[in-house]
């Protein structure tokens, strides 16, 4: 009994020992931000490592995402007669949840694992060492224009896949299951508000961005320096960004649509 | 680095498509575009019960929406002048066109159809559509019927 | 203009001395630069030092001397914290006791800036090179200066070129790291270590897993670039052989100890059995051959009864 409490002390110090460290990294990583704005190639090579190469598994998601949520919602709506609101339906649940939540989560798999390991392999590998012996502050030079890169990408792919998501949804939604054009876009139009709902939805993502990359890269920067330490810290880089991504939507949706 | 003039263009694309991809949401999707899109002329409509209607609930024709509710007062007479925004495309609605408001599905919200007439003279900014026919209370509508049911006794 | 003709006079003059890298003379070293004044005073001093790694004791009260221009080996077998103390003298690790003053810095009390700015002028050559995956080789040997200078591309190309001369990968340039092999990766890494022109090197296991050929380029890359930029040199290494063959000085570490210091010579002959044992690699000395275990024959009877 004694040795559980021992080993709840141990591991609730250890955590915040990390949290203290990752905040640490956090503050460090900020500072370097200015160094990034006065070389903007570093971030364009990252926004493509980040962003571009994440284009694809995102928009394709959206269009799935879309046209399922058309489908499945075509069917229950129908059954109220009320069709013509598909479109309410589709948009407003991509723009304000899906579109941030799934494409963050997307993110972490696709980006935030790749962040991670490409850092612990720099770890592993004694390049971050090696950095700071030529007295180039591996924080500033490698992380900072990373994470600036996430933070932008993030917002961007969100906004792309609730688009392509709409779109798909309008496939389904009017050109298969017959639903009217005017009615699917001009219900939309009428429901959803701009402030409200997209711009809402964008600062999500936005905050999911910054969450998922300072995960990737602070389990990357704090990995142990072997390709095991790696492997795991990739895991634990997915499993943490996703608790964080459903956390933060809870917390973020009670504070934005709470009052509606 | 001998990639990065493609890289740049990529890049390039992808936060153009972005911006591009919001201004779809702001247009496309939400009501932003209707702040924005001010042509269309105003008529004003009087309705004994303007019901559910509400700021930017559709207006339409045969099913087609051609503008929406601005704004709704309660006049002297203490009926719902209910403001209508009608896009310039359809200024050929005669002017005794008649409204009525609907509802959409069982459920769904309400909105106001307009029902052209035959006159050969157009609605035009400001003129006023006479014929109305008010929302339909479905409290109220039951409550007749089932008055004038336990009537019939 | 003028500063880049000096470079390009400078390149001339250096290919010359990068005569003495080829091999067929293997035994003499020429000194082509006067480094004998200097040679008496300490560029990095360890004064008692303590280091722990965890609850771990790594350094027990040690004190080391590093004169400049020399080349001094730190030998030891595995495990015993060679690559921690290059990482103390490099201001990455914090010792708990004592102090590591570098060219009359201490590295542990001066402020970041200051230390970055010492760093400018330690070369470190890592086990695995430590070369940034993404970027070329040529890249790789410009990083420093691009990160630290202002220079045109035109005086980068020229410094970079003369750097990846004398390390003899002129022409590997356009290749990226994992197209190298180990020992061509390490060269690179020492051009990228001496393209801020140091004042010291060091160097971790610089021998270690490299084939003769690749071992001997390195022995001779490492004691003519001593000798023509008068560096100082610091190598950790296990392989006693090589680096007696080159060192002026010898520590020999374990347990945290210093075990014995001298020239290669006075090592040679120390009257200490443990340090005859490792610089012989003999198979039982002061260190056993078996890990201490019970009597084998009881051990081995021990399970019928």
């Amino acid at each position: 009994m004694l040795q559980f409490f021992q080993n709840l002390g141990h591991s609730t110090l250890a955590r915040f020992n990390k949290l203290g460290r990752a905040s640490f990294f956090l503050i460090h990583a900020l500072s370097g931000f200015p160094k990034v704005a006065v070389r903007p190639r570093l971030l364009i090579n990252q926004l493509y490592s980040v962003g571009v190469l994440s284009f694809f598994i995102t928009t394709i998601s959206g269009l799935f995402v879309g046209m399922v949520l058309s489908f499945q919602g075509f069917h229950i709506l129908a059954d109220f007669g009320a069709e013509e609101t598909l479109g309410v339906m589709v948009a407003a649940s991509l723009v304000r949840e899906l579109g941030p939540v799934m494409c963050a989560l997307l993110f972490a798999g696709r980006a935030g694992s790749a962040l991670t390991a490409e850092i612990g392999l720099m770890k592993a590998t004694e390049q971050l060492s090696g950095m700071e012996m030529m007295a180039i502050d591996p924080i500033h030079r490698i992380i900072a224009p990373r994470y600036l890169a996430g933070i932008i990408a993030m917002p961007i792919l969100a906004i792309l896949f609730s688009c392509i998501g709409v779109l798909g949804g309008h496939l389904v939604g009017v050109s298969l299951l017959g639903v009217d054009n005017g009615s699917f876009w001009g219900q939309m139009q009428a429901k959803l508000d701009f402030w409200d709902d997209i711009f809402n939805g964008v600062i999500k993502s936005i905050v999911f961005g910054c969450a998922v990359t300072w995960i990737a890269l602070f389990e990357g920067y704090d990995t142990l320096p072997t390709s095991e330490g790696v492997s795991r810290a990739t895991t634990r880089t997915v499993v943490n960004s996703a608790f964080a991504i459903l956390g933060l939507d809870f917390i973020l949706t009670t504070l934005m649509f709470g009052d509606h | 680095m001998q990639h990065s003039s493609t890289q740049d263009t990529l890049v390039g694309l992808f936060v153009a498509s972005g911006i591009i991809g919001l201004f779809f949401l702001a247009m496309q999707i939400s009501n932003l575009s209707s702040f924005i899109s001010d042509d269309g002329y105003t008529v004003n409509a009087r309705f004994q019960n303007s019901g559910g209607l509400k700021i930017k609930s559709p207006v339409s024709v045969a099913g087609v929406k051609i503008g929406q509710v601005s704004a709704i007062h309660l006049g002297d007479d203490y009926r719902a002048i209910v403001t209508i925004k009608i896009k310039n495309q359809y200024n050929k609605l005669p002017s005794d066109t008649s409204a009525s408001i609907f509802t959409a599905g069982l459920l769904g919200e309400q909105y106001i159809n307009l029902e052209p007439g035959g006159m050969d003279d157009y609605l035009h900014d400001n003129s006023e559509i006479d014929i109305t026919q008010s929302a339909i209370i479905l409290e109220q509508a039951l409550g007749q019927f089932l008055f004038k049911k336990s009537a019939d006794k | 203009m003028l500063t880049l003709r000096q470079l390009v006079i400078e390149n001339t003059r250096f290919n010359l001395n990068s005569t003495v890298f080829r091999f067929n003379n293997a035994t003499s070293f020429p000194l082509n630069m006067d480094i004998s004044n200097q040679s008496n005073d300490t560029l990095v001093a360890i004064n008692q030092l303590t280091f722990y790694r965890g609850d771990r004791l790594i350094f027990d009260n040690i004190s080391l001397q590093f004169q400049r221009g020399k080349i001094t080996a730190i030998m030891g077998p595995s495990g015993t914290g060679k690559t921690t103390l290059l990482k103390l003298i490099g201001g990455q690790l914090s010792p708990k006791q004592g102090s590591v003053v570098v060219d009359g810095h201490n590295v542990h009390q001066i402020e970041r800036t200051q230390l970055y700015q010492l760093r400018k002028k330690m070369g470190m050559l890592f086990q695995s090179g430590a070369l940034l995956t993404d970027m070329s080789v040529y890249d790789n040997v410009a990083f420093p200066l691009r990160e630290h200078t202002h220079l045109s591309e035109s005086m980068i190309r020229s410094l970079v070129l003369m750097k990846l001369q004398a390390v003899g990968l002129r022409g590997a340039r356009d290749l990226m790291p994992s197209e190298l092999s180990g020992g061509m990766a390490r060269r690179v890494a020492l051009a990228r270590a001496i393209v801020l022109d140091p004042m010291m090197i060091m160097y971790d296991e610089p021998f270690t897993g490299q084939d003769p050929i690749s071992l001997g380029v390195l022995l001779h890359l490492i004691k003519s670039l001593n000798t023509t930029l008068g560096l100082t040199s610091i190598i950790v290494s296990h392989d006693v052989r090589e680096t007696s063959a080159i060192a002026d000085y010898i520590y020999i570490i374990d347990n945290g100890k210093i075990i014995d210091h001298g020239t290669p010579t006075q090592i040679q002959q120390s009257e200490s059995e443990w340090v005859q044992q490792f610089i012989n690699g003999d198979m039982d000395g002061p260190v056993h051959f078996h890990y201490p275990a019970p009597d084998y024959v009881d051990d081995l009877l021990s399970y019928a009864t």
